[in-house]
């Protein structure tokens, strides 16, 4: 009985030139070079094989924790002062908890009011407690505010570093939370080795800020000084704009703007996009409190000047000032989607929200990862030729079927790889190699099946089948056992033992397919031509 | 070509060697733990990343001098460096190491100071070629890590063979498991090999891979145990195991000879991992045989002896 094996072998055709598109893609041309840059391309290499530099750094959320309460001492002064209730003092009295504030020498007898007042503008974020006898109060920030702001300082100081490493030039950054605590990023700049330059760029404090516009956008400096008379006053400057943002066509002019910020980069306490009533796209931003007093005076009796926003010395944007603003405003011009975007960013992640420490930097030298990438690639092909000559010597042709296998399996893993942008690493070359030795354990359970089943008397045909659908089930099982510890690697290891999981994983999954289905159907093909009574050579 | 063709070997009539043989190499094992363990607060050699610390891997263009360059560093103020050939000394790699920061804050200035040092008081061009820094907080945060990943691997794969076969073949198949990875540990610290997070993934695999080993095992029991129910255990799981011994021999060589040629060409990055899982693929294909099996016949055993019934159980039946 002959099988119809047509659409199977399409199938395994199709899925060969899938696999290869997703190695090589559209490669340049058909040469060694071309094929090895297209591949490079396609498929990510880590750290540890193209050098570059890894850096686990961590947040120290507490500050912005602290900040942030010491806004809100100052606040509480303010209102308890402007509702004529006397205190004695509002501090922090433990460092290592900047959550807690604590007000004492408060009246007993205005103990219900200053506890009302702290009840009605207080409460949303913080626990209040107190007000007995000894006329103290204790404000606590609420654990979910706390952990939602250091959650926000984190988001902060990751868009920041992105934006400081996007200066740097280089190519696929991978800048994250880590998974190990909740306050850590990681760093990844491919390519890197000069640490200590990178280091400054992460930490310099470029500052943003709005000033005051006397006078531009001008030609250039000499018509901006002839605006003011030939001098320049102590208290103005002359700061130059930057084409990025809005018009795009001002990356020369220059503007004289008041000395003295109106609003400090640190006083921006969130930013983001939005549209205005008429649809246009804006950016709302909000202020911290003393900055919003301090805006709202000079809004109010500026109304119809202009403001400049300034981001590392450079004019980014400059605003109409519509109507007094408080603490929450927007910036409203002519934005695309994209800038809107930026500029909010900008205006967040002007200067990092907190300080960071460094927890771990792993290097990598160019020279080191090539030649890693050059023992990794022999291993693997001596281990790959090893164990082909063997199945070839130990199986005859049937061998001949399990290389076959062996190969797609190859393929497929790596066609993975370039499809779903995983990161080859060295453990992972190891992992692939692991597949070859692992992989091949299925030929030989579905063989050695084969073998016993001829031995107990079966035609080939019966024996094959007999042989298949019995090794089937251990297959199965072992598969099974090795994703799980895989499976487990991935979610515990970091950087380049989770590269090993992943091509482990892939390479196995694929396993189940080449070993099981496609040498199930070179088999049957070569039965189709055999002559009945002949048996398969194995 | 075919080897292991109708062996008849009596495997379970050798358990006392087996268990002779799996003790000497388990204590051996667990006493050097101890003794690292009394020297250095850690059963075995850490690599740097559990360890926290320095590490700068260095390539000189002429053959380095140890003692040079701990002149160099001494005079630019570094106290405390190790100083190590790398890579077998044919390559002019030398491994420079400083222990743990404390200070977070601090932590990098150390890298930076060794390399001064190097380029001011020691006259040997160089290039930098992997540099480790690691703060406590990560090393410890690793360590934890690495032990739960193990563990809850080993979970994951007793509730699986629980699922599929039965609860004693999946605490049989953990404990041949486990004793592979105490003793694969156990040479680390016999060798005085460091463990890094590599080796740890090498250990991972190795639970899987001995796992695969003990299931083809238990699966051809299972399916043995269906087919005659009159045969005496302890014959069926030899029989078991004689049946699949050509497979498993011809499996763990060709995993061995893939494993083998990465140790042999991988390079130094890998030899820790390449090593364990050389070591730990002949300990699990021994394991799969002399632990894991005589243990099901031993559960038996020890029922029948107490009474609560004879046989045992012929496993679910399978149906993937």
């Amino acid at each position: 009985m002959k099988k119809n094996l047509n659409s199977k072998i399409a199938a395994i055709v199709a899925v060969l030139v899938i696999f290869v598109y997703g190695i090589f893609g559209v490669p340049s041309g058909l040469s060694g070079k071309a094929l090895l840059e297209s591949m490079t391309r396609h498929i990510h290499l880590g750290l540890d094989l193209r050098g570059g530099a890894h850096l686990i750094l961590q947040v120290v959320v507490s500050e912005a924790v602290s900040a942030e309460t010491d806004n809100t001492v100052a606040r509480i002064q303010q209102d308890l002062k402007a509702a004529n209730l006397t205190f004695s003092q509002i501090y922090k009295p433990d460092p290592a908890k900047p959550e807690v504030i604590r007000i004492e020498g408060t009246n007993p007898a205005q103990a219900s009011a200053v506890r009302s007042l702290l009840d009605n503008k207080y409460s949303g974020e913080y626990d209040v407690t107190g007000g007995g006898g000894d006329g103290s109060f204790a404000v606590t920030m609420k654990p979910l505010v706390e952990t939602a702001l250091e959650e926000k300082t984190v988001q902060q100081a990751i868009e920041t570093i992105r934006d400081r490493v996007d200066t740097l030039g280089v190519s696929e950054p991978v800048i994250q939370e880590y998974g190990l605590g909740k306050d850590e990023i990681l760093v990844e700049l491919p390519g890197i080795s000069d640490l200590d330059r990178v280091k400054a760029i992460i930490q310099s404090t470029a500052r943003l800020e709005i000033h005051a516009v006397v006078g531009g956008p001008y030609q250039d400096e000499q018509a901006a000084l002839g605006s003011v008379g030939g001098t320049l006053p102590p208290d103005e400057e002359l700061v130059h704009g930057s084409g990025a943002l809005a018009t795009g066509s001002d990356a020369d002019s220059v503007y004289v703007l008041q000395r003295v910020s109106i609003v400090a980069g640190s006083d921006f306490r969130s930013a983001d996009p939005g549209t205005d009533q008429n649809g246009l796209r804006n950016v709302r931003f909000t202020l911290t409190n003393e900055a919003g007093d301090k805006f709202y005076d000079y809004t109010s009796a500026n109304v119809g000047h202009s403001m400049a926003v300034v981001l590392g010395g450079r004019v980014k944007e400059v605003a109409n000032i519509k109507s007094a603003i408080r603490d929450s405003g927007e910036i409203t011009g002519s934005f695309s989607a994209d800038e809107v975007e930026i500029l909010s960013k900008m205006l967040r992640t002007g200067a990092l929200p907190a300080s960071l420490n460094y927890l771990e930097d792993r290097t990598v030298g160019a020279s080191l990862g090539a030649d890693s990438i050059k023992e990794g690639v022999t291993a693997a092909v001596v281990g790959v030729l090893v164990v082909m000559a063997f199945m070839l010597v130990y199986y005859k042709s049937s061998g001949i079927n399990a290389d076959l296998a062996l190969f797609l399996n190859l393929v497929i893993l790596l066609g993975f790889m370039g499809f779903s942008g995983a990161t080859l690493t060295l453990p992972g070359i190891a992992g692939v190699i692991l597949t070859i030795g692992m992989g091949v354990d299925s030929n030989v359970l579905i063989f050695e099946r084969i073998r016993e089943e001829i031995r107990a008397g079966k035609a080939a045909s019966a024996a094959v089948d007999q042989g298949f659908a019995h090794a089937w089930t251990t297959i199965f099982d072992t598969h099974v056992t090795t994703i799980v510890s895989a499976g487990i690697l991935f979610l515990f290891g970091t950087g380049p033992v989770k590269g090993f999981a992943v091509t482990l994983t892939f390479g196995l999954a694929a396993n189940l397919f080449t070993a099981v289905y496609v040498s199930r159907v070179i088999f049957e093909a070569h039965l189709n031509r055999m002559k009945p009574g002949q048996m398969v050579s194995i | 070509m075919e080897l292991f063709h109708g062996v008849n070997v009596d495997w379970l009539g050798k358990k006392w060697y087996f268990l002779g043989f799996s003790l000497i190499f388990s204590i051996a094992g667990i006493v050097s733990m101890g003794v690292h363990w009394a020297k250095i607060g850690s059963p075995v050699p850490l690599g740097v990343d559990f360890r926290g610390g320095t590490q700068i891997q260095v390539q000189f263009q002429q053959t380095p001098d140890a003692n040079l360059i701990r002149q160099a560093t001494e005079a630019a103020g570094v106290r405390d460096a190790k100083i190590q050939t790398y890579g077998g000394g044919g390559t002019n790699e030398m491994l420079i190491s400083l222990p743990e920061q404390t200070n977070e804050a601090a932590l990098d200035a150390g890298r930076t100071q060794i390399e001064n040092a190097l380029r001011t008081h020691y006259n040997n061009p160089f290039t930098v070629r992997n540099v480790q820094v690691v703060g406590p907080t990560v090393g410890h945060q690793l360590e934890r890590q690495a032990g739960l990943a193990t563990l809850y691997s080993l979970l994951g794969m007793l509730i699986y063979l629980w699922f599929r076969f039965q609860l004693i073949y999946g605490v049989a198949a953990v404990v041949a498991v486990f004793h592979d990875t105490l003793i694969t540990v156990g040479i680390f610290a016999l060798l005085d090999k460091e463990i890094s997070l590599t080796v740890i993934a090498a250990i991972l695999t190795l639970v899987g891979y001995s796992m695969n080993d003990t299931i083809v095992v238990f699966d051809r029991i299972r399916e043995n145990l269906r087919l005659s129910r009159r045969e005496p255990l302890p014959d069926l799981v030899n029989r078991s195991i004689n049946q699949t011994l050509s497979r498993t021999v011809l499996t763990s060589g060709l995993t061995f000879l893939t494993v083998l040629s990465l140790y042999i060409f991988g390079g130094q990055v890998l030899n820790g991992f390449s090593f364990a899982l050389v070591v730990g693929i002949l300990i699990g294909t021994y394991s799969s045989i002399a632990v894991a099996a005589p243990m099901l016949v031993a559960w038996q055993e020890w029922r029948s002896g107490s009474g609560k019934g004879v046989a045992l159980p012929a496993a679910k039946r399978s149906k993937a």
